[in-house]
């Protein structure tokens, strides 16, 4: 097997980790939106559910081209590990394909119905909200190994491992509660620019509850990952200054929840603080992570060399990253703009 | 059944299922484009009517056909990770400049969608062109890949191995510009044809209310010359798909044709069904001479017949008539364009006849239908292979299994997201009324 990593090999997973990056951030505050406009859906009273929906139509699109991003990186810059990849990965991703298709359907549909409807179509994406994030995270664990076999060639993951492993299982745990967890501060702050005070209540409310069980399910998963997965936690463990840092932002994010609100003296939390106090917590802590796993895209078999592309592709695809990036920035600047800033389109009544 | 049959049925299924999709994608945002401009030159509100509810229909079906790409793209590399894995490493940049087209498209149609109405009259059509350009630049790099399928370069395989590896060699592939031309054209078409079809609906339905009537016929007229500009480009531009396979893959040409023996004048089938064994067409019209001349522009031409290939590299010889479908549907579509013409510009009539209307009522339907026969001949008519002459279907097909079970479970989804779009789509039309709206631009 070839060990020497190169410079192309490692800026190209450095791509595709910020892909899954950006995924893992923007769909948890999507699928959280859709899980929350579910709750709140039957409470006339609030604006919570509103809210929720006002930043689910927009972006849960954009959101979704980056799941294509990621299998499109994956399989350009690293063939080899998607034929195992997508081997074994046949039965789990078509579940997730055949969720997230009744998801992103009904979440569309759902504005053009009654509202008797409504509610069974929001009920549909406010479960596959919870659901989807819990089965796409496996691929992480199923990573670690010890679920991948090869008989003849012949690669397989073998589910019923999967389905009994405490490692597992506190990942699902903790993708549930981060999703929430998430979503919740993230709609927080959306409630704070909205000027709705009892959204905003709500969702800080949520942003307290689900963010220290997601914490504890982080540590949950270091616990079983040291007696399921021992050489990723061993190498984790080397990095313990930054995972302190990260734990120190989490705790950030928690005080700004408690500060006195800038702008509104009745109000509660620097919401925008904590948004972005989390945002550098993941960062580092899936830095972390990510770092320990390499070279292996899948232990023991697949590192990032023996699934590599060829270099001349890798150096063409490089330059349409780079082209691809100055084009299309402007995008999403004034996307940004007009959904997240733009305070007519917050506040507007519907 | 085996376990390839079943990877491409289930293939098969999502991409037929895609494209009808995917195709009013890529055309009925050039409708929304054009009735803004018109707007903006008329000032005639029925435009601006037009581009919001088409907007609205357009935004229903992208609920559908991005999560149905969603599964394509990934289905791709879990049915045929073989093949994935060749691509990944030869034809991964349209793949990726793809995903840019796909952003342009998702950002600028969600502000079109959600932020019209905070836009300048300038900035809504530069919104527009943008949706339009993100649409078609997605057909055009995904049908590159198939056209590379078709066509391959820019690599060679020695032992298995792939080498000499130039990726915009194959990116630019002998058959990409044809092919991709041939699929966004054939998209305007259907876009157009399909907004024609809805109109000659109402139409039928709304006789006796004139304003109604005179709003669905400026669609229909608009839809009718759109698409028939579109479809009789989309004729030029296959004819030379058809001289592609000559060169590049004369035993798909040979199978389209149900033709057996090499030969110069040659002559073209139109109809009937090939037989294997006895070697011909059974009742078709033979024009004769004419399969050389389209082929190579004489009619001294020698035609490759498919006795000069292996029989076990015979495509399936059904893609006659699927040829046949999409021709013949893609002449009527033209015909039915020039009859609304003669109605309008020579006999000058404001009413149209019922059985014309009822005539138009089949355009949407039958262009999709086309599209459906077009792909299903190219891809089907290029087995065994699934790189030709490089790589076989049965080389590269996943190992793992149950995939009968998953082929059940997507149908079934398919079937949802296929009548819930119906469902939706006729509620909200219903209830969100053309009055409705022309009441709210005259207040
Ligand atoms: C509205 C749809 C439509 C219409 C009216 C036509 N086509 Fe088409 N055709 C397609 C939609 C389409 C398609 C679905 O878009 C295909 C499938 C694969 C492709 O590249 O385009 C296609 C493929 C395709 C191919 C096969 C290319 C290959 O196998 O690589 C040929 C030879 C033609 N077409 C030729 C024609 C001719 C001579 C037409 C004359 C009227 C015609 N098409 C009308
Ligand atoms: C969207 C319209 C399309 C339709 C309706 C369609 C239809 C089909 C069908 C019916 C098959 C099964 C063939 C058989 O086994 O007889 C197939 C196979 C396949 N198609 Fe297409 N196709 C479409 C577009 C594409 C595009 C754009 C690509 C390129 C990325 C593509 C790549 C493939 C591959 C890789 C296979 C499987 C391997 C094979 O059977 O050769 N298809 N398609
Ligand atoms: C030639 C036939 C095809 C055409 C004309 C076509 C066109 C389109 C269009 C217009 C969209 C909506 C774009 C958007 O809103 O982002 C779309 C979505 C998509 N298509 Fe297709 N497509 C075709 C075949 C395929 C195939 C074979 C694949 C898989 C390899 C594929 C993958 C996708 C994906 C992944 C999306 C979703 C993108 C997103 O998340 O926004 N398409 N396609």
């Amino acid at each position: 097997m070839q060990m020497d990593v190169t410079t192309d090999a490692l800026i190209a997973i450095t791509i595709l980790w910020g892909f899954v990056f950006i995924y893992a951030v923007m769909a948890s505050m999507d699928f959280g939106a859709g899980f929350w406009s579910m709750i709140y859906m039957n409470k006339e009273q609030t604006k919570a559910a509103n809210i929720a929906n006002k930043y689910l139509s927009p972006t849960w699109e954009v959101t979704n081209v980056f799941i294509v991003a990621i299998v499109v990186a994956l399989f350009s810059l690293f063939p080899g590990a998607t034929f195992v990849l997508g081997t074994v990965l046949l039965i789990p991703g078509s579940i997730i394909l055949l969720l997230l298709a009744l998801r992103s359907g009904f979440l569309v549909f759902s504005h053009s119905l009654p509202k008797k409807y409504r509610k069974a179509v929001t009920y549909i994406s406010g479960i596959s909200g919870f659901i989807i994030p819990s089965i796409l995270i496996m691929v992480l664990p199923i990573t670690h190994g010890g679920f991948i076999f090869q008989e003849n060639n012949v690669y397989s993951l073998d589910l019923g491992l999967v389905f009994t492993s405490a490692n597992v299982y506190s990942f699902v745990g903790f993708a549930i509660f981060s999703t929430l967890f998430l979503s919740s501060l993230l709609l927080a702050d959306f409630s704070n620019v909205a000027n709705e005070d009892e959204a905003y209540n709500i969702y800080r409310r949520g942003a307290l509850i689900t963010g220290p069980l997601s914490l504890m399910m982080a540590f949950f998963i270091m616990l079983t990952l040291r007696s399921e997965a021992n050489w990723l936690f061993t190498k984790m463990m080397q990095n313990i200054p930054i995972l302190l840092v990260s734990l120190l932002m989490f705790l950030l994010a928690g005080l700004a929840l408690f500060l006195p609100n800038s702008r509104f003296k009745h109000r509660k939390g620097r919401p925008r603080l904590a948004v972005i106090a989390i945002t550098i917590q993941y960062f580092l802590a899936s830095y972390v992570y990510g770092h320990a796993h390499l070279p292996y895209m899948a232990y023991p078999d697949i590192t990032i060399m023996s699934g590599f592309t060829d270099p001349v592709t890798f150096r063409a695809l490089f330059i349409t990253y780079i082209v691809g990036f100055i084009i299309l920035f402007p995008g999403f600047y004034f996307f940004w703009k007009l959904f997240m800033k733009d305070k007519r389109y917050i506040r507007q009544e519907d | 059944m085996t376990d390839l049959v079943l990877a491409r049925s289930l293939f098969g299924t999502t991409m037929g299922f895609h494209i009808i999709y995917a195709s009013l994608g890529v055309g009925i945002p050039l409708m929304i484009l054009l009735a803004e401009l018109i707007f903006q030159k008329t000032k005639d509100p029925h435009y601006a009517i037009m581009a919001k509810r088409w907007t609205k229909a357009q935004a229903v079906l992208l609920g559908v056909a991005i999560p149905t790409g969603t599964i394509a793209g990934t289905q791709l590399a879990l049915l045929w990770p073989g093949f994935m894995e060749v691509i990944g490493k030869v034809m991964s940049l349209p793949f990726q400049i793809e995903i840019y087209a796909f952003f342009i498209e998702a950002l600028f149609m969600s502000i079109y969608v959600y932020a019209a109405d905070r836009l300048s009259p300038a900035m809504r059509i530069i919104t527009v062109i943008f949706v339009v350009i993100g649409a078609a630049a997605s057909a055009i790099l995904i049908t590159n890949v198939h056209a590379f399928e078709g066509t391959p370069a820019g690599f060679q395989m020695v032992n298995g191995e792939i080498t000499n590896i130039e990726p915009w060699k194959a990116f630019f592939n002998p058959s990409f510009v044809v092919t991709a031309t041939h699929v966004v054209l054939s998209a305007f078409t259907t876009g157009a044809f399909v907004i024609a079809s809805v109109a000659a609906f109402k139409m039928l339905k709304t006789r006796k209310n004139e304003k109604l009537y005179t709003f669905h016929r400026k669609a229909l007229f608009l839809g009718l010359i759109v698409g028939g500009l579109f479809s009789f480009l989309t004729a030029l531009n296959g004819h030379e798909s058809a001289q592609l396979l000559y060169e590049y893959q004369p035993e798909k040409l040979a199978g389209a044709e149900g033709l057996f023996e090499t030969q110069s004048h040659a002559p073209l089938a139109i109809g009937g069904f090939t037989d294997a064994n006895t070697q011909e067409i059974k009742g078709a019209i033979e024009i004769p001479w004419a399969l050389s001349f389209l082929a190579g522009n004489s009619f001294d031409t020698v035609v490759k017949g498919l006795n000069d290939f292996p029989r076990d590299e015979w495509p399936p010889l059904f893609i006659h008539t699927l040829f046949n479908g999409m021709v013949i549907i893609g002449s009527l579509l033209i015909f039915f364009a020039m009859l609304a013409l003669f109605y309008r510009k020579i006999l000058k009539r404001d009413h149209y006849p019922k059985w014309l209307l009822v005539l138009y009522l089949f355009g949407g339907p039958l262009s999709l239908l086309a599209i459906e026969f077009g792909w299903i001949f190219a891809c089907t008519g290029r087995q065994p292979w699934v790189i030709y002459r490089m790589l076989k279907t049965s080389e590269v097909v996943t190992s793992s299994g149950s995939i009968g079970t998953l082929f059940i479970l997507f149908a079934i989804v398919y079937l949802i997201l296929g009548i819930a779009t119906v469902i939706v789509l006729t509620y909200y039309f219903r209830k969100h009324s053309i009055e409705e709206d022309l009441r709210l631009t005259e207040s």
